[in-house]
């Protein structure tokens, strides 16, 4: 049963369990173990990660492509919740219809980039997503009329998963509609990964991995390389702009910085490559220590900044305005040094 | 062979996972013409491409003029006195003939006797001197590729197919270009498969079978025995010219 | 010796057909140019735009030759090329900020000479780091694309990082040197002076370089191995060293377009150089990957697309380049001229 629902790719790894499970663990019961706003927060992010991530990771890790574009389609995703409840007002059917008008949209936006660019060369993907993606960000901070521009756009969600709707009070945690809120992002996301994990693992799956190995020989044997490829492009964003919707319900607000950022797409490429490419599970773990290392890490350099204060330029490298400078550092000894990332490490038991 | 200008012992080269050459030894002896005979698929353009270099025998050596030039980088080889001509012609199509052939003279400017003597061996470079070398016909390209081996004497010639896609009146061009290489002592090894190419002018016969060399010999000694041709190549490759 | 039958070209003249579809990208500027006069209407203003569009272009097309040529003779695809830009500037415009009395004064001689000073550090530096670059970052990684695309990215994130901690967090503020700021008047439009310098100077770039390309055998070598890399190691030339050489100029160059981007927006940022990477990537794709000359010709359409757009509808300006973009790949799916095989 349990194989099952893993679509029979299981962890391999003792601490590869362990681990998963105790990931698994806490953002279930996070609300009873970690209460709080904040680490509330960091659990729903963890949660829209992992599914992010493992999106990516299915283009990436499994089709051995390079999207830059990947936040754009989590951010249509995000939009088009934003847009429905602003235009529908507050209500069910405008998440349902702002999430698969987004999901519906990426996905096809996600197979003219593919017919255009993998058609050719797969590298022409990467510059030609890079090359969309910021467009389409200009395009949304330039809109404002329609996007709220810079600004971005605040909305109302049904009242259910607000603060406002409060149900008493279990082990001391108010159960209010935040609460019933995560629980619903929580759900969503645990089914979307194991649905990724199961087209990972689908005859599907085991052509794009063929694909990965050797182009040539998959099309000798007579699958359409370019058509796997579309395909896979085109789930990967639909899943991305699922996640998107998500975030946009969470947060009941949606903008250029905190959906369609360059920053985002950086931060989404190290946890897969941090995670491991091509394992999925990467991507819980990879999401889960970049989220917590990015809100709590941070701190640490400002504190290590202020120790060092009296040194020549080691205070500017320690500044936490520098954090991308080591993540990017860190990046690249991965891609060199750890390219199976943490999961792979793992599962060959070094 | 006494002395030979290229010899190879035990060489084996993988191309990804697949064992490709399994322990070629060959001797080329020094002038003349030897020729590398065999079905297709049995490793003969691998050999040529593991001695100039494109392929890295796994093992094994490979000695050039009493050099050991076996881990030696591709233009080292070239530097050492090595023409190449590949199966693809290798031409670089977006030059014109003149900036081929002036970049084949990698030791210096191009010398004009020379350019004299191959404008008379293969007229029509002449003709086409200044033009892009991508415009040009399958048989033209195959003698620019040639003429660029030949652009500087080298100590030994890799030709691989010279004669393949040709109309029957360029490769007669062709064999009489070669014919002259060889008047003026040139060494060549050639991988070919129209036996009565081969037969015109080869000296030495190696045959390859499934990535080792299975016969050596002379050429008149295979031309003059069906039986033997049929045995190391199956169907005779007697074909009329 | 039978002296061979000089057969004669099997091939008939070439159509029209087909020279047109050959000479079709060189008459795209002009056609564009035509269009944009039809389109604005008010000659001063037409020609005004098409100065600043060329200027533009110009500017792109230094930025991306280096890029496509590494592109081409090696199959390594440098997402961090970006990062040799805003070095360039970021060094460039520190020499300029620190020579202020010379720009500052109204003598051309000086002028020039602070522009020129900075130009060669600027391309000292950025050839340098780019030579670093190719070792430690790009080296380790050939063959691979992924993981080039990967590593570069990282690079560029890096070094971008450390422009912050060595010139601080901030955009800085320039003003042109004397002589090179304001406009002259020219058949009744204002043609900024810069521009114009900027034009001459990417014109001069392009006929350099092609005379480079045709006349030198490094040229021949440099077009011989951008189609076919391993026939000319068979020649006997080392094709390592002048990648090598290739990319350290090709670095060089993004590092004097940082410094002439910078001084046309007067005003240069840590990020310029990933915001400049977009146009560059449109510009080498539609060219041809590995095309120098359909790099400038990309590189002239994305400049004069976008300041004749820019002026017609200002909000579509960005989008003007995908669009082009498209139109390309539509018409053909591998760039205007390429020089590469797809692989």
């Amino acid at each position: 049963m349990l194989t099952r629902l893993l679509s029979g790719d299981r962890p391999r790894s003792l601490v590869l369990t362990v681990i998963l499970l105790a990931i698994l663990g806490a953002l279930a019961f996070a609300p009873f173990l970690f209460p709080g706003v904040r680490s509330l927060e960091t659990a729903a992010r963890i949660c829209i990660f992992i599914v992010l991530v493992a999106s990516y990771d299915l283009l990436l890790g499994y089709t051995g492509i390079v999207s830059f574009a990947h936040t754009m389609f989590f951010g249509l995703g995000a939009y088009g919740v934003a847009l429905a409840s602003d235009a529908m007002g507050r209500g069910w059917g405008a998440l349902a219809v702002g999430t698969v008008a987004g999901a519906l949209a990426a996905a096809v936006l996600a197979a003219v980039i593919g017919m255009f660019s993998l058609r050719v060369r797969a590298i022409f993907f990467a510059m030609i997503t890079l090359a969309v993606a910021s467009a389409v960000a200009v395009l949304v901070s330039q809109l404002s009329a329609i996007t709220g521009g810079e600004d971005g756009l605040n909305y109302s969600i049904p009242r259910e998963l607000t603060p406002a709707f409060r149900l008493g009070e279990v082990m001391g945690v108010r159960i209010n509609g935040k609460l019933l809120n995560y629980y619903l992002v929580f759900t969503c996301c645990l089914v979307l990964f194991l649905v990724l994990l199961r087209v990972v693992n689908s005859p599907f799956g085991r052509v794009l991995q063929a694909i990965r190995e050797n182009e040539f020989r998959a099309e000798a044997i007579g699958y359409r390389v370019v058509y796997y490829r579309i395909i896979a492009t085109c789930l990967s964003a639909s899943v991305a702009a699922l996640a998107g919707s998500l975030f946009a319900i969470w947060l009941r607000y949606v903008g250029p910085d905190t959906t369609l950022s360059f920053t985002i797409m950086l931060d989404i490429l190290l946890m897969v490559v941090i995670g491991g490419m091509g394992t999925i599970y990467g991507a819980v773990i990879g999401a889960a220590i970049f989220v917590l290392a990015q809100n709590y890490l941070q701190t640490l350099m400002g504190s290590a900044a202020e120790a060092t204060a009296g040194l020549p330029l080691v205070p500017d490298l320690l500044n936490p305005d520098r954090w991308l400078l080591w993540l990017g550092v860190l990046f690249i000894l991965s891609v060199y040094f750890f390219p199976t990332g943490i999961v792979g490490r793992l599962r060959t038991g070094r | 062979m006494s002395d030979p200008i290229l010899s190879l012992s035990g060489v084996c080269t993988d191309i990804a996972q697949y064992h490709i050459l399994q322990g070629v030894d060959l001797e080329v002896g020094r002038g003349g013409v030897t020729m590398l005979l065999g079905r297709n698929g049995v490793g003969k353009t691998t050999t040529l491409r593991t001695v100039i270099g494109h392929w890295q025998a796994r093992a094994g050596s490979i000695r050039f003029d009493g050099q050991e030039i076996t881990r030696m980088p591709t233009p080292d080889r070239a530097r050492a006195g090595i023409g190449f001509v590949p199966e693809d012609m290798g031409i670089f199509s977006g030059l014109t003939v003149e900036e081929n052939m002036t970049l084949a003279a990698a030791s210096g400017p191009l010398d004009t006797a020379r350019r004299d003597w191959l404008f008379s061996v293969f007229p029509p470079l002449r003709t086409f001197w200044r033009s892009a070398a991508g415009t040009l016909s399958g048989g033209q390209k195959q003698m620019l590729s040639i003429a660029r081996a030949m652009a500087e004497e080298r100590r030994l010639y890799l030709i691989d197919e010279p004669t393949k896609g040709l109309a029957p009146a360029i490769i007669s061009t062709m064999v009489g270009a070669l014919r002259e290489l060889k008047s003026q002592g040139a060494s060549i090894l050639m991988v070919e498969q129209n036996f009565a190419v081969a037969k015109a002018l080869g000296d030495q016969v190696a045959v390859m079978e499934d990535g080792c060399i299975i016969w050596t010999g002379a050429m008149a000694d295979l031309a003059a025995d069906a039986a033997l041709q049929e045995r190391l190549m199956g169907l005779s490759m007697e074909v009329e010219a | 010796m039978s002296v061979a039958p000089d057969h004669s070209p099997t091939f008939a003249r070439t159509s029209l057909a087909e020279r047109l579809s050959r000479a079709a990208p060189y008459l795209l500027v002009p056609v564009l140019v035509v269009l944009g006069f039809l389109a604005i209407g008010a000659p001063s203003s037409w020609l005004t735009l098409t100065v600043s569009g060329l200027a533009m272009g110009m500017m792109i097309f230094v930025m991306a030759s280096g890029l496509t040529l590494v592109f081409g003779l090696m199959d390594v695809i440098n997402f961090g090329h970006g990062a040799f830009i805003s070095v360039g500037a970021f060094v460039g415009i520190s020499v300029l900020l620190a020579l202020g009395s010379w720009t500052g004064a109204p003598s051309l001689a000086l002028n020039v000479a602070a522009v020129m000073l900075a130009v060669v550090a600027a391309m000292i530096v950025t050839g340098a780091l780019g030579w670093a670059f190719e070792r430690v970052i790009v080296r380790p990684v050939y063959g691979a694309h992924l993981k080039q695309i990967l590593v570069t990215v990282g690079g560029l994130i890096v070094i971008e990082q450390l422009i912050h901690v060595v010139w601080g967090p901030d955009e800085i503020f320039l003003t042109r040197p004397e002589t090179l700021k304001g406009a002259f008047t020219f058949a009744g439009a204002a043609i900024e002076k810069y521009r114009l310098l900027a034009v001459v100077v990417g014109l001069v770039l392009f006929v350099a370089m092609r005379l480079v390309f045709t006349r030198t055998k490094i040229g021949l070598i440099v077009r011989a191995g951008v189609q076919n890399g391993e026939m000319v190691e068979a020649l006997g030339y080392r094709l390592r060293l002048v990648f090598i050489g290739v990319f350290i100029a090709g670095s060089a160059l993004a590092g004097l377009g940082g410094v002439m981007w910078g001084l046309y927006q007067e005003v240069i940022t840590a990020g310029m150089g990933e915001e400049m990477m977009i146009l560059v990537f449109i510009v080498v794709i539609i060219g041809g990957l590995g095309s120098i000359e359909g790099a400038f010709i990309g590189a002239l359409l994305v400049g004069l697309l976008q300041n004749y757009i820019a002026f017609l509808e200002p909000k579509l300006a960005l989008i003007s380049n995908i669009g082009l973009m498209t139109a390309i790949l539509m018409w053909r799916p591998q760039g205007m001229m390429p020089v590469v095989e797809a692989k």
